[in-house]
């Protein structure tokens, strides 16, 4: 249930994090963190600020750069009825333990015939946008996306970030939880509006196999998830000072993916756009395109937009960066040419 | 090779200074930009900086020994290694500034610099330039060279998979490899006493049955004398090493890093016990220099690096579409 409390207070998505982590810690001891720097630190994105202190090192797991190990370990521990929390820096690095999460967490608990039950979350930190380079600047929606075995989340807002993971934390199975680097609210990158919201005190849940409509609109639908949600919503505002209703979906999971809200959308739109912060073939806006033309062809008024990162490693240099990665002024060309088409 | 001690020395200390004046100017253009707020993405060189003072020794007392045919391969703070291989400076600073006339036209950036003149490559994954360094080490047996590789690596790297994979491969294969641990006492937050179950990692060399040496308190004499022997004996077949030294990171992980994990007189501690200084002042005591051979040195460095970053800084930006090319050659 998503909450509605009166209790609630601005946090950034980091701090929402962190929040979420001891409220569900002090409910269930069972729970513990395992990543690099996540102890003193307090995670080099925010996720883990202020657990060490409370917790102590035995819940609080600093690990050695042992990917395969730790997530492996993960595995384990969750099997023997733990609930492993484990964070991977950035999304760039699963390429080494990428064994350990599609052949194991993923698949042991369906060769078991739902036997064993592995409740991980897995966080990871995604997206570029700050001239990190190809290998640390990623979001790899789809490359998790599409391997089955895995919920995959990728929540914008803090509120959002808060209630999935506890929701991630709850779940039985293992659930990838990407949070996006810019909407942590961290002090040392882009401040950005939409990484500080309203987040409820006390511990609540959201779905993590429901999108949201972020603004209402019925000229066009744009769907993006974290950063592109956020350029989305940026150019609904200056699409709207031209007469142009544009309506936003904040996917919010990657996998599955909610269909029926994107549906529901296109049917009363008529076009859609869907743009997204990682590469452009077999991803987001692949997957998107396909429901729509193979659910609701027929609502389509115009062709689908795909706006996504065009096939190349994302390059360091800012302004090739900037060219490769989708914003709000793409997103307002594509929607001119589609309402006026 | 060089023909004598004397000469080494000397070429050692100029390395290392090139490399320590690259980065303490690095240190300030890094941060316009960034002031008073610091922005990571912010100014004309943006992302992640991770600088290398104080670690100068592990790179250029090693690859003195070393030719332009000789792989090394480097890590995310890879910039003292590349000035020791002798990495083209102007190309190098203008990638770090994105410009077109960069290493890798702007695209790479500087945790992933890329000189196949000599041989020279680094990456932003920890451990993953290991089996590179190996490979290449395979190529130059098969060819029948006495070419050696040599992987850099921090301390945080030996718990990965692809070192320990690596090290088996390199003496199974009997390959002239050679694996630098650059132990700087901290992988990010983590001291390598809360992430590696040894106190050195030379140790582990029983492990593959192969040799491993330790180099303690950052001493560039040291490290001159175990390189030369680790890369003889691989030069002649005599199979691989690891040398692990103790080395000292005078500023954060990255630029940025707040560093509330390490006791605040660390630095100041390290600092007064400076490589530099104690190789310069053994070249003075044993009158391999004078004052005079010092200063005229430290002239040329300071011109050299000043002239690449001024061609780097002049340098253009490469069109943003051309960040379509290069994906495949």
């Amino acid at each position: 249930m998503e909450a509605t409390k009166e209790k609630t207070r601005k946090l950034t998505g980091s701090k929402a994090m962190a929040q979420a982590l001891e409220q569900e810690m002090n409910r269930d001891e069972s729970i513990f963190v395992m990543g690099e720097d996540v102890g003193k630190y307090g995670g080099i994105f925010g996720s883990t600020t202020g657990l060490y202190d409370k917790f102590g090192e035995d819940r609080i797991m600093d690990t050695p750069i042992s990917e395969t190990g730790f997530i492996g370990a993960a595995i384990g521990a969750a099997a023997e009825g733990l609930r492993p929390v484990v964070e991977l820096m950035f999304v760039d690095f699963h390429g080494v333990v990428m064994d350990q999460i599609y052949n194991h967490m993923a698949k042991i608990p369906y060769m078991s015939g739902g036997h064993v039950k592995l409740p991980i979350t897995l966080l990871t930190a995604v997206g570029g946008g700050y001239s990190d380079a190809a290998q640390h600047s990623q979001t790899l929606y789809a490359s998790f996306g599409h391997l089955p075995g895995m919920k995959v989340v990728a929540p914008t807002f803090p509120h959002d970030i808060k209630g999935m993971l506890i929701s991630a934390i709850r779940d039985d199975n293992p659930v990838v939880f990407m949070f996006h680097k810019t909407l942590q609210g961290l002090g040392w990158m882009d401040q950005l509006d939409a990484s500080l919201g309203p987040v409820p005190e006390e511990a609540y849940t959201v779905p993590l196999d429901k999108a949201k409509v972020v603004r209402e609109g019925k000229d066009v639908t744009i769907v993006g998830a974290q950063m592109m949600t956020v350029e989305a919503l940026d150019a609904a505002k200056k699409l709207a000072e031209r007469g142009i209703d544009a309506e936003v979906i904040d996917l919010r999971s990657i996998k599955p993916i909610d269909k029926e809200t994107i549906l529901k959308s296109v049917e009363k739109t008529g076009r859609l756009v869907v743009v997204d912060e990682d590469y452009y073939s077999y991803g987001i806006t692949a997957e998107v395109s396909a429901i729509v033309a193979s659910e609701g062809f027929d609502y389509l008024k115009v062709p689908i937009v795909r706006l996504a990162i065009p096939d190349v490693p994302i390059p360091y240099s800012r302004i090739m960066e900037k060219f490769v990665i989708p914003d709000a002024k793409d997103i307002i060309n594509a929607v001119e040419k589609m309402v006026t088409a | 090779m060089k023909n004598n001690n004397k000469q080494d020395l000397l070429w050692i200390y100029r390395k290392m200074k090139t490399s320590r004046y690259f980065e303490e100017r690095m240190e300030k253009a890094y941060m316009e930009g960034k002031q008073p707020v610091f922005n990571i993405g912010a100014g004309p060189v943006p992302g992640e900086m991770h600088l290398s003072n104080g670690q100068e020794p592990a790179a250029a007392s090693m690859i003195v020994h070393l030719t332009n045919e000789d792989t090394v391969t480097a890590t995310h703070r890879p910039h003292h290694q590349a000035i020791a291989k002798g990495v083209d400076l102007k190309k190098m600073t203008a990638e770090i500034f994105g410009k077109k006339t960069g290493l890798g036209k702007g695209k790479g950036g500087h945790m992933h610099l890329f000189d196949p003149n000599v041989k020279f490559s680094c990456g932003g994954i920890v451990g993953g330039g290991i089996p590179h360094a190996v490979g290449a080490a395979l190529a130059n047996k098969k060819k029948g060279t006495d070419r050696v590789a040599v992987a850099f690596i921090g301390e945080g790297a030996v718990n990965s998979g692809a070192f320990h994979e690596s090290l088996n491969l390199a003496a199974l294969w009997n390959l002239p490899f050679i694996v630098v641990v650059e132990d700087n006492a901290w992988g990010i937050s983590v001291a390598k006493d809360k992430s590696t179950c040894v106190p050195t990692n030379d140790v582990r060399a029983a492990a593959y049955g192969i040799k491993g040496y330790e180099v303690r308190d950052n001493d560039p004499l040291e490290m001159y004398r175990v390189s030369k022997e680790a890369v003889e004996r691989a030069r002649k077949g005599e199979g691989p090493s690891i040398i692990e030294i103790e080395t000292y990171r005078y500023l954060g992980h990255f630029q940025g890093d707040p560093e509330l994990y390490r006791p605040k007189d660390e630095v100041s501690k390290l600092r007064a016990n400076d490589p530099i200084e104690r190789l310069k002042k053994y070249l003075l005591k044993e009158t391999l220099a004078s004052e005079d051979d010092i200063k005229a040195l430290d002239q040329q460095i300071l011109k050299e690096v000043d002239n690449a970053y001024e061609f780097a800084i002049n340098s253009e930006y490469p069109e943003p579409e051309a960040a379509l090319e290069d994906v495949f050659v």
